[in-house]
C-alpha cells in the first residue's frame, strides 16, 4: 500500500513539475481576455458560429475578427459579459434570424419526375433540381430537418416558412440549403441587402429602384396582414405616403400582369396599406440593430438624405440631419405642392423617421453657417451629401429679369413657405417636367385665369408624370407645344407683358432617341401673359464649396452638369468619407431613386465604418433586368379592369390646395391586389378560374 | 523487418483499433460527421499515440517492472498520458504555431481517450519490443485514422439518404458501424 502511495505521488510530482516548468518555458503570450471571453461562452464546442470549437471563436472574438454575439447560442447574459470583457456597447449583439427568399416553392415548371430519396441535397445533385427555376426552392425541407429549434416548417405553398420567436439564428437551415434561399442574416444584414443577379425577384422587384419586395407586401395586404406590408416596405423605403401618391412607378411599366393586361396598380396598394397606418393613428413599432456609436452627418433632408439616415439610423449608427431651409423633406415639401402631396402627410412620415432617435437641425446651410472642418472636429466620421438639384436654370433670354418672371423651383419653394407673391391674370410656364407642370397646376389654384405651358417638343416627349400630365389637361391648362420662347416683353413699368416663341418642328432623332425640334425660320409668334415661369431643369447648388474653407474641400469633385461625382456603385465621392445620392448626384430624377441611392450610400458607409473596403454589392443587379424573367406572353391571364385611382372631381379643385388623388376604398384595394400574379423569377399564380397547368 | 510489417498490417486491419477491439468508439462517432474534421482528429491521434505508445512502453520496464508495481499500470497510464498531451499541447503552440493550428483543437479530445489508452495496454501485454512498440502503436493509430475516415465519408452519404426517423443520426451510424466492422472481418484470414 505504501509503496503504491509512494510511486503515485512521485509521477504526480514528476508530471506535476514537468508541466509547470514547461508552462514557463513554452509560455505563449495569449490576450488574458480570450480565456475571459471562452469562460463566457457557451461552452458546448458545437461548431455553430463556425470556427473550430469556443476557444477558437473567442480568439476570432477577442482578435476582432467577430463581433461579441458570435456564439449562437449563447445566452444574453453571456453575450453581454463578452461584450463586456470587449468593451463594446452590450448591445452589439444583434441575433440573426433565419430568412427566406423564395416564395416559388410549389408553383414551378418540373423539368423531370423525381424519384430519389427525400432530400434537397440529393435533388440538386440532378441537374440542380427538378424545378425549371435554377435559383428557386426545392421544397424537400432540407433546411427543417436541419433546424434542432423547430423553428422551420414547409408552408402549404411547398416552401419553408420561419417562425421568428423559435429561431436562434444558428445558420444550420443555411448550411443545410444546397440553394442560396434561406439565409440566416441580422436585420442589419436584411436591410443593407441589395437585389442580385441570382436571386429571386419579380418583375417588378428589380425595377423598382428601391428595390421594395413588391410581390410579399401585396401578399401581406391580400391576406389583410396590412401592418406586415408597411412593414415590408419600410425594408426599402422609409416615406411609404410621400411614395405612395407622388412615385411614377416605373415598376408597373414592367408588371407581368401588363404583357396581357393592364398592370397591378402597385402604387395604389403602397399608399392604401400607408395610409392604413396613418389613419388608426398609432404607428406601427421600427426595430433597430442595437447602437454601434458610430456618428455620421448627413447633410440635406431630402428623400435621398432621409433614407440614409434611415437606414444608417436602422442599422445601429448614430445619425444627425443638417438641413439649410425650415423644415425637413426637400423637394418633397418645397417642391411637389400640397395638392399632390398634403404637408400633414409628408410630416407623418417624417416624424416615424426621426422618432428612431435622429436628430435634424434645421436653418443650417452647409458651406455657410457649418463646414466640413466643424463636422470633422464634432466627431461625425462620414458625411452623406444629399444637397438635391436646386438651381433652376435660366432660359437665357432677353427680358428674364422683368417683374413677372420667375424660376420654378424658387416659384414653387416661395408658395410652398407661405410667401405671398404678387401674382398676374395669365402665365407661360416653360418647359415639359414635372417643375412645370406643378408650377401650372399650382398657377391655377391661384387663382389665374389661363396657364400655358409652353414646350420645345410634343406631348409624347414631356417627361412629366403620365397622371400629371393627364390631370392639367382636365384642369383646363392650355399646351403650347413646339415652342422655343425667345424673348419677354415688357412695358414701361419693366412689367412683362407677353412672351415670343419660335415655332418648331421635329427633326432627325438625337442621342436620346427623341427627335431633335428645329426652329422654323421667321415663325414668331407672341402669346399675351403677365408671367412667365421658366421651369426647364435644375441642377445642383454647389456653391459650399467654395464657400467652405476646410481645405479638403477642394479634392471634391464635381460632374460638368454640377453634379457631385461618385462611383455610381458604391456613391462614395473624391473625397472617401463623403458619399452623396440623390439628386445632388444624378441630376433631377425621382424620389424612389433618392431613397434607393440613400440606402446604397448607407451600406457604403456601413462598409466604411467598420474599416472594410467600400466595395460594390457582388453580382448586383442595380437598374438591370433579369432575362429570364422577362416574358412576351403570359398563359393564365384574363382582362379584370384594373382599380381606378379615385380622385377629387375638377369642379371641386381648382379653388383650393386639397390633395386630388385619394386612396383606394378597402374593397377595390383587395379586389386590386387579387389581381397580383405574385410572381418570382419565372413563376406565377394564373388568374384562379384557369386550371394551374402544372 | 517482414515481422514488422506483417506486426503493422494486423494492427492496421486484422485488430482495428475502432473495427475489431472496439476501442475509441466517442470521437469515432463524434468527429466522423464532417470530412474535414475526420482527417484533424486521425492526424492527431497518429501523432499522439507514437508518443504515448513510446512513453508508456519506457514507464512500464523502468519504473512499473522495476519497482514491482504492475497493478498500477492503468492508474499511471492515465496520468502520463494526461500529462503528455498537455506537454505536447504546449510545445507545439510556442515551436510550431502551424501545426498547432491544424491540431490543436483535437488535443484536448485524446487526453481521455480509450483507444490511446487501450493501445499502450495492449504494447505492454503483448511484451513488444521497443521497435515493436513504435510500430505497432504508428500502426494502429493509422488504422483509427483509416476507419474513422472512411466511416466519415459513408455518413457523409447517408446524411442525404432516406432514413426512418426513429434510426436517424447516431443509431444509423452505429449500424453502419457495425456492418463495416463485419467487412473488416474478411481480413482475418489475411496473416
Ligand atoms: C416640382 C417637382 C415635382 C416633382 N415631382 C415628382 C414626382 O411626382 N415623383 C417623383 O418621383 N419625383 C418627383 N420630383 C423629383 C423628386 O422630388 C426629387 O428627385 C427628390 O426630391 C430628390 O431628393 P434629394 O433628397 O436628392 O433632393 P431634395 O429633395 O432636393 O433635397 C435636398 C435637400 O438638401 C437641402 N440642402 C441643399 N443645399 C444644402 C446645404 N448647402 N446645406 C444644407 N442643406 C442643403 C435642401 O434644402 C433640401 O432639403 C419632383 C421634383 C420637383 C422639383
Ligand atoms: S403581377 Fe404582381 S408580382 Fe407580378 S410583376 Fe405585377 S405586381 Fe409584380
Amino acid at each position: 500500500m505504501i509503496p503504491a502511495l509512494l510511486f503515485m505521488l512521485g509521477i504526480g510530482a514528476v508530471c506535476g513539475i514537468v508541466l509547470s516548468l514547461s508552462s514557463k518555458v513554452f509560455y505563449v503570450y495569449e490576450d488574458p481576455r480570450i480565456s475571459q471571453v471562452e469562460n463566457n461562452l457557451a461552452g458546448a464546442n458545437c461548431g455553430g458560429c463556425g470556427y473550430a470549437g469556443c476557444s477558437a471563436a473567442a480568439d476570432a472574438i477577442v482578435s476582432g475578427k467577430e463581433m461579441p454575439s458570435l456564439c449562437v447560442i449563447n445566452s444574453k447574459e453571456g453575450t453581454q459579459a463578452v461584450a463586456k470583457i470587449m468593451g463594446i456597447n452590450a448591445g452589439s449583439a444583434e441575433s440573426p434570424m433565419s430568412y427566406n427568399m423564395c416564395e416559388g416553392g410549389l408553383r414551378a415548371d418540373n423539368k423531370y419526375h423525381y424519384m430519389g430519396i427525400s432530400s434537397c441535397k440529393a435533388m440538386s445533385l440532378v441537374f440542380g433540381g427538378k424545378r425549371v427555376c435554377g435559383v428557386g426552392c426545392i421544397g424537400l425541407g432540407d433546411c427543417v430537418k436541419a433546424c434542432q429549434f423547430n423553428a422551420v416548417h414547409l408552408g402549404s405553398n411547398g416552401y419553408p416558412v420561419v417562425d421568428d420567436d423559435q429561431c436562434v439564428g444558428c445558420g444550420a437551415c443555411q448550411k443545410a440549403c444546397p440553394k442560396e434561399i434561406i439565409e440566416v442574416k441580422t436585420l442589419s444584414e436584411k436591410l443593407m441587402k441589395f437585389n442580385q443577379v441570382n436571386d429571386p425577384l419579380a418583375p417588378c422587384a428589380q425595377t423598382c429602384p428601391a428595390e421594395i419586395n413588391i410581390p410579399r407586401y401585396i401578399n401581406q395586404l391580400r391576406e389583410g396582414k396590412y401592418k406586415e406590408a408597411v412593414q415590408t416596405i419600410r425594408m426599402r423605403n422609409p416615406l411609404p405616403l410621400a411614395c405612395g401618391r407622388v412615385c411614377p412607378h416605373p415598376c408597373e411599366d414592367q408588371c407581368r400582369r401588363g404583357v396581357e393586361d393592364e398592370p397591378v396598380s402597385i402604387n395604389q396598394l403602397k399608399r392604401f396599406v400607408a395610409d392604413y397606418e396613418m389613419n388608426t393613428g398609432s404607428r406601427i413599432p421600427i426595430t433597430c440593430a442595437p447602437d454601434t456609436g458610430k456618428k455620421i452627418a448627413v447633410i440635406g433632408g431630402g428623400p435621398a438624405g432621409l433614407s440614409c439616415a434611415f437606414f444608417l439610423r436602422r442599422i445601429g449608427h448614430q445619425v444627425n440631419i443638417f438641413e439649410a431651409m425650415p423644415k425637413l423633406g426637400g423637394m418633397l415639401r418645397y417642391g411637389i405642392p400640397e395638392y399632390r402631396l398634403p404637408k400633414k402627410v409628408l410630416e407623418w412620415d417624417i416624424q416615424g423617421i426621426l422618432d428612431l432617435g435622429i436628430k435634424a437641425f434645421t436653418h443650417l446651410n452647409f458651406g455657410v453657417d457649418f463646414g466640413l472642418g466643424s463636422l470633422m472636429a464634432s466627431g461625425y466620421e462620414a458625411v452623406f451629401l444629399g444637397v438635391g438639384a436646386w438651381e433652376d436654370y435660366s432660359l437665357g433670354i432677353d427680358g428674364e429679369d422683368l417683374n413677372g418672371c420667375f424660376t420654378g423651383i424658387n416659384f414653387l419653394q416661395r408658395i410652398s413657405s407661405g410667401e405671398k407673391i404678387k401674382l398676374g391674370r395669365t402665365a407661360a410656364v416653360v418647359g415639359g417636367g414635372n417643375t412645370a407642370v406643378d408650377c401650372a397646376r399650382t398657377l391655377l389654384r391661384l387663382g389665374l385665369d389661363k396657364v400655358y405651358i409652353v414646350y420645345r417638343r410634343t406631348r409624347k416627349e414631356m417627361p412629366a408624370n403620365e397622371v400629371e400630365i393627364v390631370a392639367s389637361e382636365e384642369e383646363g391648362i392650355h399646351f403650347v407645344f413646339l415652342a422655343a420662347p425667345t424673348r419677354v416683353v415688357g412695358d414701361a413699368d419693366k412689367k412683362c407683358t407677353q412672351l415670343e416663341y419660335l415655332q418648331m418642328q421635329l427633326g432627325e432623332p438625337d442621342a436620346s432617341g427623341r427627335r431633335r425640334p428645329e426652329p422654323i425660320e421667321g415663325s414668331e409668334t407672341l402669346l399675351d401673359v403677365d408671367m412667365v415661369i421658366s421651369a426647364i431643369g435644375q441642377s445642383p447648388d454647389a456653391s459650399f464649396k467654395k464657400h467652405d474653407p476646410h481645405a479638403r474641400m477642394t479634392q471634391l469633385e464635381l460632374t460638368r452638369w454640377n453634379t457631385i461625382d461618385n462611383d455610381p456603385a458604391i456613391l462614395q465621392s473624391s473625397i472617401p468619407y463623403i458619399f452623396t445620392g440623390g439628386d445632388a448626384a444624378t441630376g433631377p430624377a425621382l424620389v424612389v431613386d433618392a431613397i434607393g441611392s440613400g440606402r446604397r450610400a448607407a451600406r457604403s458607409i456601413d462598409c466604411f465604418l467598420k474599416g472594410e473596403p467600400v466595395e460594390p454589392v457582388k453580382d448586383s443587379l442595380q437598374e438591370k433586368r433579369i432575362e429570364e424573367s422577362i416574358f412576351t406572353s403570359v398563359d393564365g391571364v384574363k382582362q379584370i379592369q384594373r382599380a381606378k385611382m379615385p380622385e377629387l372631381h375638377v369642379n371641386q379643385r381648382l379653388n383650393s390646395m386639397v390633395e386630388v388623388d385619394l386612396v383606394l376604398p378597402k374593397d377595390s384595394a383587395h379586389k386590386e391586389a387579387e389581381r397580383c400574379l405574385n410572381c418570382c423569377r419565372i413563376c406565377y399564380n394564373p388568374d384562379s378560374d384557369f386550371p394551374i397547368s402544372k | 523487418m517482414g515481422d514488422l510489417f506483417v506486426l503493422a498490417i494486423s494492427c492496421i486491419f486484422i485488430n482495428n483499433i475502432l473495427l475489431a477491439q472496439f476501442l475509441g468508439n466517442c470521437p469515432f462517432l463524434g468527429t466522423s460527421k464532417k470530412m474535414e474534421t475526420a482527417i484533424g482528429m486521425a492526424m492527431a491521434v497518429i501523432f499522439v499515440l507514437v508518443m504515448a505508445g513510446l512513453i508508456t512502453w519506457i514507464v512500464d520496464i523502468y519504473l512499473l517492472k522495476a519497482l514491482n508495481v504492475e497493478y498500477l499500470r492503468t492508474v499511471s497510464f492515465i496520468l502520463v498520458i494526461a500529462s503528455l498531451v498537455q506537454f505536447v499541447e504546449m510545445f507545439l503552440k510556442k515551436s510550431i504555431p502551424g501545426l498547432y493550428a491544424g491540431l490543436g483543437i483535437f488535443l484536448p479530445l485524446i487526453t481521455t481517450n480509450c483507444a490511446v489508452m487501450g493501445v499502450c495496454l495492449i504494447n505492454i501485454k503483448e511484451d513488444y519490443t521497443f521497435l515493436q512498440t513504435a510500430v505497432s502503436s504508428f500502426a494502429y493509430a493509422v488504422g483509427f485514422g483509416l476507419a474513422l475516415i472512411l466511416f466519415a465519408g459513408v455518413r457523409e452519404r447517408i446524411d442525404i439518404a432516406r432514413v426512418p426517423k426513429c434510426l436517424q443520426d447516431t443509431s444509423i451510424g452505429l449500424v453502419t458501424a457495425g456492418i463495416i466492422a463485419l467487412t473488416f472481418m474478411s481480413f482475418k484470414g489475411m496473416v
